[in-house]
């Protein structure tokens, strides 16, 4: 196994030895992983290599089996969870989008950590106009066309992956995690979230990146992780690894099921 | 209506900009439809009995029974919108009502019986909400079991027999839900507060917001850090402690404790939550809808016998404007969001 010049420092998040059993499907096993700061670390795989559960289990949606341990900013967390892991600062841009379609864009928006006024009551006024803002300012719709109480689902595809983007955004994360956010984008706004994840990079916080597409993948990535049927097939740093080489790697494991 | 003439001034958007601020009719469409059915309905009341509907007695009379199933409905429509149902509610008005009795005949002071009495409505709610949300039962299953567990166990504490609740025995709990301040019917008076009570929780705290996210995708509330369990649970302990409340209404209203209390509630109830407009889908609705409802549904009960209709015709009537009034707001719906009619 090629071994990544291991970055110094402490990691955001680590997670060690963590496997994850469905029943009789163990989707992670023994899983190694690391996050540094100002770092985007890629992760690449196979559908059903695992890619969608190790996130998952980062966010704290699945806790791992026993065993498994996470670590963040270097002290152990045993109650992890996703409203332990946002309040700590660490955003998701899901795969499939996690939005309430039903709901205004304002609700999406701020799910989970609704603002409120001092009496403790909904900050309603603050939803709809920081919407409206972030709206305008991030997801490039015209401030006059724009309104914050359009319901999700009469939107489409692309302006839904901006809402789910925008709102990792706004909440300033330690750590973002895409799961492939330009999964049926037009060339555009694939071109404005890779753009989005250098921008997290400049702004000295963290990113784990996860797309099919190697071609996307590739230049934006400081570390690559290799995921293959629930193992960490390889770790590379990007100046060990040319995209050819990588490509050819990534080949062999899906056939093999091993990097060498 | 505002909104409406202020988008149609604005220069019309190039063809790929397909947001727009949604109209009233859009937002509140159905809020609006029903109030436009119950005031189509009191008009053909008062066309056909005019001395009758013109007269304040009528009101007064409606006024006091209405809120017995009305404030149920309103706390239902939280349940509705996570997505669920409560079937028990019924049996929860009168366990709570049951556990008063005992505890007052058993020589407690009343306001404790009172709390007692809430807190068997909460644990009820609590073990509704627990079996659903937590080990994940439909809703529809489990709450016509825990229905015949609660009912059950009052038989059986209550020994089948009844408890005369008499204004000479009780004076506070008749002032609490029986008086009539300033000739308003005080049941109505807590209709209203508990109506603004429930729309600032449902609109304006936390609690509120994550009800509509839980009905609407539970996957995705959860995925952002909802506790959808706790948001569940917490929903169907409303409706538990307000079918007490409603359980002790209803039994000081009729002077007796009856162990068959809330039987016959059931369908009123549902079917104010719907008739206001909150989809069985879940992820929307509004307890302004089902106030309103609740109203139009005990007035078709009082206005038929006042009107001097025969009484069979009173769940004609029902039905009639239930299914006429459900029909109509589909369609407005689907209307608004340029569906086709029949939404295939």
């Amino acid at each position: 196994m090629a071994d990544a010049t291991t970055p110094t420092g402490t990691p955001v998040i680590e997670l060690r030895n963590v496997s994850k059993t469905f029943g009789e499907v163990r989707s992670l096993s023994g899983i190694d992983f690391a996050v540094y700061p100002g770092e985007i670390v890629g992760l690449l795989g196979d559908n059903g290599a695992g890619k969608s559960t190790l996130v998952k289990t980062v966010m704290g949606f699945h806790s791992p089996d026993a065993g498994g341990e996470i670590w963040f900013q270097g002290a152990r967390i045993d109650d992890w969870s996703v409203a332990r892991a946002r309040d700590l600062g660490i955003e998701t841009v899901y795969q499939e989008r996690a939005l309430c379609e039903k709901q205004p864009i304002w609700r999406n928006m701020f799910m989970g950590r609704e603002p409120r006024t001092r009496w403790g009551l909904l900050d309603v006024k603050k939803m709809r106009s920081e919407s409206a803002r972030l709206m305008s300012e991030h997801m490039g719709f015209t401030s006059a066309a724009v309104h914050p109480d359009n319901v999700v689902s009469t939107m489409s595809g692309g302006e839904k992956q901006g809402v789910a983007i925008t709102r990792a955004l706004y909440f300033d994360a330690q750590l973002v995690i895409l799961d492939e956010p330009t999964m049926g984008l037009s060339l555009t706004e694939t071109a404005k979230t890779l753009d989005f994840v250098r921008n997290i990079k400049e702004r000295g916080k963290s990113a784990i990146f996860i797309d099919h597409n190697i071609f996307h993948v590739y230049p934006v990535v400081d570390r690559l992780y290799v995921l293959d049927r629930g193992r960490v097939a390889g770790v590379y740093d990007k100046s060990q690894i040319t995209m050819e080489e990588l490509i050819d790697r990534l080949y062999r494991v899906a056939r093999t099921g091993s990097l060498t | 209506m505002t909104d409406q003439s202020a988008a149609a001034a604005k220069p019309a958007k190039p063809a790929n900009n397909r947001i727009a601020p949604p109209s009233l009719l859009r937002r509140y469409g159905s809020q609006m439809g029903i109030i436009g059915v119950g005031l189509a309905m009191w008009l053909a009341f008062v066309v056909a009995a005019p001395n009758v509907f013109t007269n304040i007695n009528i009101y007064l009379a409606f006024a006091q029974t209405t809120p017995q199933f009305g404030i149920i409905a309103v706390a239902l429509t939280f349940v509705v919108i996570t997505g669920e149902i409560d079937l028990s509610f019924p049996s929860i008005m009168a366990l709570g009502t049951a556990a008063f009795c005992l505890l007052v005949q058993a020589g407690a002071p009343w306001p404790l019986g009172l709390a007692a009495a809430f807190a068997t409505g909460a644990l009820c709610g609590w073990i509704n909400g627990t079996l659903v949300s937590w080990l994940n039962i439909p809703s529809l299953v489990i709450t016509i079991g825990t229905s015949f567990l609660f009912r059950g166990l009052e038989l059986v504490l209550m020994n089948g027999t009844g408890v005369p609740l008499t204004a000479v025995d009780y004076p506070e709990m008749h002032a609490i839900f029986r008086s009539t301040p300033f000739g308003i019917p005080i049941q109505s008076i807590w209709m209203v507060v508990i109506l603004i009570g429930a729309w600032f929780l449902l609109n304006r705290t936390r609690f509120g917001a994550h009800v509509f996210l839980v009905g609407d995708n539970p996957t995705s509330a959860r995925l952002m850090g909802i506790n959808a369990v706790s948001v569940k649970t917490r929903a169907f302990m409303l409706v538990g402690v307000m079918a007490v409340f409603s359980g002790l209404m209803t039994s000081i209203y009729g002077y007796y404790f009856w162990p068959t209390t809330g039987e016959g509630f059931l369908l009123n109830t549902i079917a104010s939550v719907f008739l206001g407009g909150t989809s069985v889908f879940g992820g929307t609705g509004s307890v302004v809808g089902t106030f309103v409802a609740s109203y139009i549904i005990g007035a078709i009960n009082a206005g038929i016998v006042s009107a001097g209709i025969n009484a069979f015709y009173t769940q004609l009537c029902f039905g009639l404007v239930i299914v006429v009034s459900v029909v109509l707001q589909t369609i407005i719906d689907r209307k608004i969001r340029r569906q086709s009619i029949t939404g295939r």
